[in-house]
């Protein structure tokens, strides 16, 4: 998969950048269409149906699949990008995922937390200057 | 020199009639020691067979010659030797045991030195990765039929990543020279046929003045630009065959092709357009071979203020990796192997769909040596692309006159705006770097080790050193600034080539004294392990970072991908596909092999440390290996 589709992908499904303000579709904004879920079943879903394999154990993203957590996408775009992908991330049906697994992963997703600050990682501190 | 099949030398022939003689003259009972003996009328006991054919057959005046001073393979030594090479790699094999021998004795094991390598995917693999660092072939020997079948992947490899390799095969044509049983397995009337596809050339020489004239002639095809690998049949009875006087036999001189420079007209169309654009994007492809041309390659960037995407630029240059596909007008493709697919995306869904990336509109420009040489089995000339210029040449080699073109259209009004797209471009690198830096943060702790933490702690563990990496990729946070830091991509994505590679693209840096890094991964080090002992054995100093995510992850991802589409099983996505239970222990495997190993590396906090520890190793001279669990991507 090339870089520009993966840029194609983060767009449809990825997480707020940092600092993002919230807005209709984002989690924030629609807090009461969001359903309850389990989070120790949503990452044990989120690691058995394959959602790790794209964007990593924790959300985290990488080079195959955009970061989905922290600050996930609204949890009616989740859904429904998951039912019906438009762009390369394979279909999850209610027929493979129940409505109630949808809200636990979710649930996942919002449980994960903020990482630390770059700068305050001596790894990624300048460290190609 | 013509061979004589009747000369008093025709080793083979001389053998072969002794053993008929030797066979109509002994009884197979006698031949077994249970020699019978007759008893005459008179109690007289008759001579045996061989007592009798000792009385009886005349004495012969001929003498079995079984030494000879210089056979035809010696010969084929100082052919080698000519062209320079450096290193021989084999797996040994008996149809080229004559010259296997003579490199070490005739030839003093050295220029070339023969490495020992466990597989002969390993030892073309390795000769592919030589070549990307130094510029120039390897040569391979490898055994008929058996031998070559387990080259092919990597001779495609090497093919499709336009690498020059020189492989001299060994076969037996003479049927009646070959020895019962195995040798006939190992043994094709059309050696080099079954990787005739996927080679620049080939030939079967009959003599060794052919041999010569075939040798340099495919040294000079492999380099000539689009490079490949070539195939010298090496007959073991022209191996063999002693050599009265190698004196005279005649070294052909090597005279290598200058590589295709762009036709002017054609450049100076190019120019026009890149020069007019309001957003041009070069795509680095393959095309920077050397120093010079990486310089060339900034020296255009800069000319034009203009983006590089890919291949080999300084990573840190403010026109690097800034530009959009979406947004160009003007798209450059130099050396790009699938322009196609860069400038399009193919949607993998049960109706797969393609959608332009580029804008309509967009004027593409490719320059490339490609177009100068195809061939139609193997699809690894991708998908067509319809282009507004092409020219067929090398792009280092254009590049000099393209810059040229450029600079004189440019005015001192088109100067001011492209310096302000430059300025435009650098904030967008500076943007996209700290993006990255970010990108890296989420998953910093997390076991598995994520690929950003693995990439960023690698990075801070060798770059203070005269580093290079010769497999897999470093991040946007490093700073590859030098062309011999990355080896530049193309091939045929071919599992289990990464490892021999990375030695072999080590081994040619050692001689300059640089760290060469390699993040490995797991599937494709169990194909041919036996590459890290090669490395161990000839003190080749690679380090080697294990990208274990425990699975042909690539293959999970594709039947998650079925298991979706068809609504049923999604768990089952690992069965056939990850490598586990048991957990493969990397770090014992390569201690094993006389490899310092550590690992399995699964807490990050333990990465540091155990990178430093395999860092020293390696500046002393040795491989070192970290086994690290990670993340799948």
């Amino acid at each position: 998969m090339n870089f520009f589709i993966l840029l194609a992908l983060a767009s449809a499904l990825g997480a707020q950048a940092p600092g993002q303000a919230p807005n209709a579709g984002t989690a924030a904004g629609t807090a009461q269409a969001t359903p309850a879920g389990n989070v120790e079943n949503g990452k044990k879903i989120f690691a058995g149906y394959g959602c790790y394999e794209c964007h990593g154990y924790v959300a985290q993203g990488g080079g195959a699949g955009p970061r989905l957590a922290p600050r996930p996408i609204a949890f009616a775009a989740f859904s429904r990008y998951l039912r019906r992908p438009t762009a390369q991330m394979p279909p999850y049906t209610s027929k493979v995922v129940s409505d109630k697994e949808l809200a636990d992963i979710y649930a996942f997703l919002q449980s994960i937390p903020e990482p630390p600050p770059a700068r305050s990682i001596p790894q990624l501190n300048n460290p190609a200057r | 020199m013509a061979k004589s099949k009747d000369g008093p030398l025709n080793r083979r022939r001389f053998l072969k009639g002794a053993a008929v003689g030797a066979a109509a003259l002994v009884t197979p009972a006698a031949a077994g020691g249970q020699q019978p003996q007759t008893t005459a009328r008179g109690g007289a006991v008759l001579p045996s067979a061989r007592a009798l054919a000792v009385e009886t057959e005349p004495v012969s005046t001929s003498v079995e010659v079984l030494t000879a001073d210089h056979p035809g393979s010696d010969f084929m030594v100082d052919v080698i030797k000519s062209l320079g090479f450096e290193y021989i790699a084999a797996n040994p094999g008996s149809s080229f045991r004559a010259l296997h021998e003579s490199i070490v004795n005739y030839g003093g094991n050295k220029n070339p030195e023969l490495l020992t390598c466990c597989h002969e995917e390993s030892s073309v693999a390795m000769a592919d990765g030589y070549a990307k660092v130094e510029g120039k072939p390897m040569a391979v020997m490898a055994h008929s039929t058996v031998g070559l079948q387990h080259a092919s992947m990597s001779v495609y490899n090497a093919f499709a990543g336009r690498t020059p390799v020189f492989i001299v095969l060994g076969n037996t044509i003479d049927a009646a020279a070959r020895r019962p049983g195995v040798e006939w397995y190992h043994s094709a009337q059309d050696a080099a046929a079954m990787v005739r596809d996927y080679t620049k050339w080939d030939d079967l020489p009959i003599s060794l003045t052919h041999f010569a004239e075939s040798a340099v002639r495919a040294y000079k095809i492999a380099l000539t630009p689009p490079r490949g690998p070539v195939v010298l049949v090496a007959d073991s009875d022209l191996q063999e065959t002693p050599v009265a006087d190698l004196s005279r036999l005649h070294l052909p001189k090597l005279t290598l092709a200058s590589p295709p420079a762009g036709d002017p007209i054609a450049v100076a169309a190019v120019a026009r357009l890149l020069v007019a654009a309001e957003n041009p994007v070069i795509l680095g492809g393959t095309a920077i071979r050397t120093p010079e041309g990486m310089q060339l390659l900034v020296e255009l960037a800069e000319t034009l203020q203009a983006p590089v995407a890919g291949g080999k630029f300084p990573s840190n240059h403010p026109l690097s990796g800034a530009g959009q596909i979406r947004d160009a007008d003007v798209i450059l493709g130099l050396d790009v192997a699938d322009l196609w697919g860069t400038v399009n995306n193919v949607r993998d869904q049960l109706e797969r769909s393609t959608e332009p990336i580029a804008k309509k509109g967009v004027k593409l420009v490719s320059i490339t040596a490609n177009d100068l040489y195809i061939k139609s089995n193997y699809q690894d000339f991708q998908r067509y692309t319809e282009v507004d210029v092409a020219i067929a040449a090398d792009p280092e080699a254009t590049l000099p006159s393209l810059i040229d073109a450029c600079k004189r259209l440019i005015t001192a009004d088109r100067r001011r705006f492209l310096d302000d797209r430059g300025k435009k471009l650098a904030a967008a690198h500076d943007r996209g770097i700290e993006q990255a830096r970010t990108a890296a943060t989420y998953g910093w702790d997390a076991t598995p080790i994520s690929t950003a933490r693995l990439s960023a702690e690698l990075w801070q563990a060798v770059k203070d050193k005269d580093w290079a990496m010769v497999g897999g990729a470093g991040s946007r946070l490093w700073n590859i600034d030098k062309h011999y830091q990355t080896l530049g991509g193309g091939g045929a994505a071919a599992v289990g080539s990464g490892l021999p590679i990375a030695v072999g693209a080590a081994l040619a840096h050692r001689k300059h004294g640089r760290l060469a890094v390699s993040i490995q991964n797991d599937g494709d080090f169990m194909y041919a392990p036996g590459a890290l002992w090669t490395a161990a054995h000839h003190r080749i100093p690679l380090l080697s970072v294990m990208h274990n995510n425990r699975a042909y992850h690539q293959e999970v991802m594709h039947i998650q991908r079925m298991a979706n589409r068809h609504q049923r099983g999604i768990t089952n996505a690992g069965i056939g596909t990850r490598i586990e239970n048991p957990n493969i222990d990397f770090a014992t495997i390569a201690r094993g092999m006389g490899v310092h190993g550590e690992g399995p590396i699964t807490d990050p906090k333990d990465l540091g440390p155990a990178l430093r520890r395999a860092v020293e190793v390696v500046q002393r001279g040795e491989p070192a290996l970290v086994d690290v669990v990670t993340q799948p991507r």
